[in-house]
C-alpha cells in the first residue's frame, strides 16, 4: 500500500511542476491583457507617442523591433547554420571541436548586459557604427549564436547516418550529400529553433540599451545606421524611468502586451513552418 | 568459369586507434564471382569490406595499411579519387537505406551527382536499374511514390538499384538480407545470382547456408585474420583449418 501511495505523491509532485509553468504563462498573459487591453487600439499601434509618452502610441517601437530582429536574423541565423554544419559535418572530435562547443555553451551564459556592453566596444566604437540599428542587431545576433547553433545542431542530429553513407557509397563528395542529402531534412528544425531564438532576442533590453535603442524618436530609423526606438527599451523606460509612472502604467501595459503578441506571432511562425515540413516529409 | 583478378589484396592492416581490426589479409576476388565472407561477429569481414571502397576513410581514427589493387589500381595510394573508386564499387548497407524521397529521385541520385541531367536519360537509367533489381514490375506505376511506403526486402532491392544506377563494377554487399524475412531474403539471394553475371559481388553475410547457396568462393575470418580462402565447396566440404571446421559445424561462433 505504501509503495502505491508514493507513486501517487511522486505523480502529483511531477504533475504539479508540469502545471506550475502553465499557471505562470497563463497569469503573465491575463495580468498583461487585463490592464493592457483598454489602451490599445489604431492609434496605439500606428502613431508615434506624443506630450512625454503620456499620448499617442508605440508605432515606431513596433517597427524599431522589427527593424533589429530582422538585423539579427541576418547575422545569427547564416552563422549558426553554418557552424552548426562544420561542427557536426566536418570537425573531427578534436581539441579544436572540444573548444569550440565549450565556448558556445560558456556564451550561452553570458549574461545579455555583458553582451551590451561588448556591443559597444566592438560594434559602437571599433567598428565605428555608432549606436544603430546595425550594432544593436549585430550585438543580438551575436547574442543569438548559441541558440542557432545548437538548434541547428539538433538538426543536424537527427538526419539518420544511413543517408549520409549511402550518398557517400554513392560516389558524392561530402559536400554533395550535405547539400542533397541532409540540409533539406536539417532545414525545418534549424529554422524553428533559431526563430525561437530570435523571438527571445526580440523581447531583450540590456544588449540595446547602449547600442543603439532611443529614449524618443518621433520619425522612423532611415537607415540601418539610424538609432531607433525598441519596445522591451520603451516599456522600461515607461516603468521605471518616466516622471509620471501613475499616468503612463496603462500604456506600459499595453506595450507589454503589443510585445508578447509579437514574440507569440514569431513563436506560432516557427510551429507553422513545423507542421508544414513535417508533413512534407511524411507524404513525400 | 572466368579467373580474371578484380581485385588483389596484399597485407592488409587496419587499425581503429590501437585496436588492430585487420591482420595481413591476403585474397584475390575473381571477376563476376560471388565472394562471401564469413566469421563470427566482431572478426573483421565488414571492415574488410568497407576497406574495398575506403569507406573506412569516414571512420575517426580508422587507418589502413597494406596494398588493395582494383584493376590492377592502388586504391590507397595517394591522389587516389574516392568519388570514383565509389561510383567504381557500389556498396549496399545491411539496413535498407532509401533516402526520404520517392522511388525514382533515389535510383536518379547516383546518375544525377555525377552530373547526368538529361530527363529521358535518367528515365532509361531508372527503369534498366529497377529491372536489373527485380523491382521494376512492382513500383513502375508508382515511381513518384516515396521510397519509404515500400516493404523492407521492396527497399533492399531499391537500394540495389540505386547502386546499379550508377555502373558500378563492384557491389559491396554487408548482411544485406539480414534484416529481411525469409521470402524476402530469398528473392534478394536469386538477383545476387543472377546479378553475378555481369558484376563482381562480395557479400559479408553471417547465414553460412546463405554463402553454400549463393557464393563461389568463401573467406572464413576470425579475430582480424584470414584462416582459410577458397572455392565455396571446399570450404564447406573439406577445409583445409580446423578453426573454419568448428565453425561452419557449429561448434563455436
Amino acid at each position: 500500500m505504501s509503495r502505491k501511495y508514493k507513486q501517487f505523491f511522486g505523480f502529483m509532485a511531477l504533475r504539479l511542476a508540469g502545471l506550475i509553468v502553465l499557471f505562470v504563462l497563463f497569469y503573465i498573459i491575463y495580468d498583461i491583457v487585463s490592464k493592457g487591453l483598454s489602451s490599445i487600439n489604431w492609434e496605439f499601434i500606428s502613431q508615434p507617442p506624443r506630450r512625454g509618452m503620456t499620448e499617442g502610441g508605440i508605432y515606431p517601437a513596433i517597427v524599431g523591433t522589427f527593424y533589429v530582429t530582422v538585423i539579427t536574423a541576418l547575422v545569427s541565423v547564416p552563422l549558426g547554420m553554418f557552424g552548426a554544419i562544420y561542427l557536426n559535418e566536418y570537425a573531427k572530435k578534436g581539441r579544436l571541436s572540444r573548444l569550440i562547443r565549450m565556448a558556445i555553451r560558456n556564451l550561452a551564459g553570458v549574461p545579455s548586459i555583458v553582451f551590451g556592453l561588448f556591443g559597444v566596444a566592438l560594434f559602437v566604437q571599433w567598428f565605428n557604427f555608432g549606436p544603430s540599428l546595425i550594432s544593436a542587431g549585430f550585438t543580438l545576433g551575436l547574442m543569438t549564436l548559441p541558440v542557432t547553433i545548437t538548434a541547428s545542431e539538433e538538426a543536424l542530429k537527427t538526419v539518420p547516418d544511413a543517408y549520409r553513407k549511402g550518398s557517400l557509397a554513392l560516389g558524392a563528395t561530402r559536400w554533395e550529400t550535405i547539400k542533397t542529402n541532409v540540409l533539406p531534412l536539417a532545414i525545418p528544425g534549424m529554422m524553428t529553433g533559431s526563430i525561437l531564438g530570435l523571438a527571445r532576442a526580440a523581447g531583450e533590453t540590456a544588449p540595446i540599451l547602449f547600442t543603439g535603442a532611443a529614449f524618443f524618436i518621433p520619425h522612423l530609423p532611415d537607415s540601418p545606421f539610424s538609432q531607433f526606438m525598441a519596445l522591451p527599451y520603451h516599456l522600461y523606460i515607461l516603468a521605471t524611468q518616466h516622471h509620471n509612472i501613475s499616468v503612463v502604467r496603462p500604456i506600459a501595459y499595453a506595450t507589454a502586451l503589443v510585445l508578447i503578441v509579437l514574440v507569440l506571432l514569431i513563436n506560432l511562425t516557427a510551429i507553422i513552418l513545423r507542421i508544414k515540413y513535417r508533413k512534407k516529409f511524411e507524404n513525400k | 568459369m572466368n579467373n580474371k583478378t578484380k581485385v588483389k589484396v596484399e597485407n592488409l592492416n587496419c587499425f581503429y586507434d590501437d585496436f588492430q581490426a585487420l591482420k595481413d589479409i591476403n585474397m584475390e576476388i575473381k571477376s563476376k564471382e560471388i565472394t562471401a565472407l564469413i566469421g563470427p561477429s566482431g572478426c573483421g569481414k565488414s571492415t574488410f569490406l568497407r576497406c574495398l571502397n575506403r569507406m573506412n576513410d569516414l571512420i575517426e581514427g580508422a587507418r589502413i595499411e597494406g596494398i588493395v589493387c582494383i584493376d590492377d589500381y592502388d586504391i590507397y595510394q595517394n591522389g587516389t579519387d574516392v568519388v570514383s573508386l565509389r561510383k567504381k564499387v557500389g556498396m549496399v548497407f545491411q539496413q535498407p537505406n532509401p533516402f526520404p524521397k520517392s522511388i525514382y529521385d533515389n535510383i536518379a541520385y547516383g546518375p544525377r551527382i555525377h552530373g547526368i541531367k538529361d530527363r529521358s536519360r535518367l528515365n532509361e537509367i531508372v527503369e534498366k536499374s529497377l529491372k536489373n533489381s527485380a523491382l521494376w514490375e512492382e513500383v513502375k506505376d508508382r515511381l513518384d511514390t516515396s521510397a519509404l511506403d515500400l516493404s523492407g526486402g521492396q527497399q533492399q532491392r531499391l537500394c540495389i538499384a540505386r547502386a546499379l544506377a550508377v555502373e558500378p563494377d563492384i557491389l559491396l554487399m554487408d548482411e544485406p538480407a539480414s534484416a529481411l524475412d525469409p521470402v524476402a531474403t530469398s528473392r534478394i539471394e536469386d538477383l545476387m545470382k543472377d546479378l553475378a553475371e555481369n558484376y563482381t559481388i562480395v557479400i559479408v553475410t553471417h547465414n553460412m547456408q546463405q554463402a553454400a547457396r549463393i557464393s563461389d568462393r568463401t573467406g572464413f575470418f576470425l579475430m582480424g585474420e584470414l584462416i582459410e580462402f577458397d572455392r565455396t565447396e571446399t570450404i564447406f566440404e573439406k577445409p583445409a583449418q580446423q578453426k573454419t571446421e568448428d565453425y561452419i559445424t557449429g561448434r563455436f561462433g
